[in-house]
């Protein structure tokens, strides 16, 4: 579906790409992973016919960068860093929904799952919006039209459990039909949406390997947790995850996103020395979803 | 043809937001309410009178602020989107890049040219108000001039902004661009160079290559039949061409020259790296 045959790119006698060859079929969760300057953001660009390389990139066979129009109408792309955009966001949709024959009314209802009422900030230029929204109204964007290969860079980086949790399962309704494609500085914060990793460093692929497809997308979690002792800091960590305090500030429960797991107990990891209970039950949220 | 016009009003929606825009708004209708407010009409000077005299002024003042007015904000504009990481992100929509690019070139052209108008227009309506004669033919090749000259500055502003990879570079290759046609107006350097023995001809076919010179003389040409104000190329180019014919040459050359540009500019717009 996309391929990537000995594709190097070099900007100024800087190799940024150097002869990658890849191949990427209908379904897969790719990883995209590496440090600064690995060549993530260029492989990516390629892919979205913004660079000139050596090499050929194809998606279904079509050429991205001399077709692009056929091309970007089935990409969906969250960018890292939102765009310095001074347009109101009603304009932003609907200039987005008449390029890619998409109806805004589609975009405004992922906006509306993932907790952004595009009503009320419509007319507020994109760039005033907070780093969430903005990102929220990206991810709109991108998932409210009919794509089959959806390209992120770090897009769940700004979200609140919450949305990000709507966000994955945004991810599954589309598992079967949708190649994606999500880049990151940090595995662990992708390791559980994906099935693929692709690792990058001094612009080729150091490894790409398949990785356990078990963890669902759209599942949630029931966690429980017991404290030492109560502790300001880890109440408030707790607090922005959702979770309830059951016990004088000692006990706390919560419903983590399946994909969120990982993530999860990175954050917990910073009070482990408090820990003395934690359970984490999947097959107990069943009923919560 | 659809996502040419989707963009053409995107840029113009962001346009008119901008602070530059309404600095270049306030400009000139400022120029044109002053010249009323000093009684510019009254003006006897050369025996021109009323609206005409004040067109002729607002048409000189046009002329040296136009050109660096577009040839800023344009390569500012453009080179910053692309500094910004807006490139990025809007060009990952299904947009051709020739929809996008001639897109945002109508868009701008529709805003730097617009405000110049309708303050000449606004100038014209308010002389029919006050009973004063129009002279709707000076009026139409005047329209005709500015926006011939916003469409060769914006083609040549769009052809830096092409080629220059930062805001700095584009805003110190604009103004460069604006200083040597500045610089080659026949009253300051063309006089000097044939003074030092430069064939006449070639002073003449500089001041004719030099848009804002073209602009000037066909400007003044209807202003002043004989040029006896402005220096001896025009002079020359008056007494070879001809009245008629150099007016019509003063409002292809500078289309064609902006068309030249712009086309090139997409041209590298089109092979080079997009962001």
């Amino acid at each position: 579906m996309i391929q990537f045959s000995h594709v190097s790119k070099t900007f100024k006698r800087n190799q940024v790409l150097d002869n990658v060859d890849l191949k990427i079929e209908l379904g897969e969760r790719i990883a995209l992973v590496g440090s600064n300057g690995a060549g993530k953001t260029t492989l990516i660009r390629c892919l979205l016919g913004q660079y000139t390389h050596n090499g050929v990139v194809t998606v279904n066979g079509l050429v991205p960068r001399s077709e692009r129009s056929k091309v970007l109408q089935k990409i969906g792309f969250v960018p890292q860093l939102p765009p310095p955009l001074k347009m109101p966001v009603s304009q932003l949709v609907g200039f987005a929904a008449a390029l890619c024959n998409s109806e805004q009314k589609r975009m405004e209802d992922v906006a509306t799952r993932l907790g952004l009422d595009l009503r009320k900030i419509s007319r507020l230029p994109f760039v005033k919006l907070s780093g969430g929204m903005k990102q929220k109204l990206l991810i709109s964007i991108a998932m409210g039209r009919d794509t089959n290969i959806l390209v992120m860079d770090e897009p769940a980086a700004n979200l609140d459990p919450d949305a990000r949790h709507i966000f994955f399962e945004l991810l599954a309704e589309r598992l079967e039909n949708t190649t994606m494609l999500i880049s990151s500085h940090r595995l662990d914060e992708v390791a559980s949406l994906v099935n693929r990793v692709l690792e990058m460093d001094r612009g080729k692929v150091v490894l790409d390997d398949r990785v356990d497809d078990d963890a669902s997308l759209s599942g949630k979690l029931v966690c429980r947790l017991a404290l030492r002792r109560p502790e300001a800091a880890i109440a408030k960590a707790l607090s922005g995850w959702g979770f309830r305090d059951v016990g004088n500030g000692t006990e706390w429960e919560g419903l983590i996103a399946g994909p969120d797991r990982l993530r999860f107990l990175g954050m917990l990891s910073r009070y482990v020395g408090l820990l003395t209970k934690i359970s984490m039950d999947e097959s107990a949220s069943s009923g919560n979803q | 043809m659809k996502h040419l016009w989707f963009t053409a009003k995107l840029d113009i929606v962001e346009s008119l937001r901008a602070r530059w825009f309404m600095i270049y708004t306030l400009v000139f209708g400022g120029i044109v309410a002053l010249l009323f407010a000093f009684g510019l009409t009254e003006s006897r000077v050369l025996g021109f009178i009323g609206l005409s005299r004040l067109l002729v002024t607002y048409i000189q003042l046009s002329m040296a602020i136009l050109p660096i007015f577009v040839l800023i904000t344009t390569v500012r504009s453009v080179a910053g989107d692309r500094e910004a990481g807006v490139f990025e992100y809007l060009l990952s929509l299904p947009v051709s890049l020739s929809s996008w690019f001639w897109g945002k070139i109508v868009g701008r052209y529709l805003v730097v040219f617009l405000p110049v108008f309708a303050a000449m227009a606004a100038a014209a309506g308010w002389a029919m108000i006050k009973d004063v004669e129009v002279p709707w033919e000076m009026f139409l090749y005047y329209t005709g001039l500015l926006a011939s000259m916003s469409w060769c500055f914006l083609g040549i502003a769009m052809l830096i902004s092409t080629m220059a990879r930062s805001i700095d570079v584009a805003q110190g290759a604009a103004f460069l661009v604006w200083l040597v046609m500045l610089l080659f107006l026949d009253l300051i350097l063309l006089g000097i160079m044939i003074q030092g023995h430069l064939p006449p001809e070639a002073a003449v076919a500089l001041a004719l290559v030099n848009p804002l010179q073209v602009f000037r003389t066909a400007a003044l040409m209807l202003f002043d039949p004989q040029l006896v104000v402005i220096g001896p190329a025009a002079y020359v180019i008056f007494d070879y061409f001809g009245g008629p014919l150099f007016k019509v040459y003063a409002l292809i050359y500078p289309a064609i020259l902006g068309t030249i540009t712009a086309a090139l500019g997409f041209q590298l717009f089109r092979r080079g790296d997009l962001p």
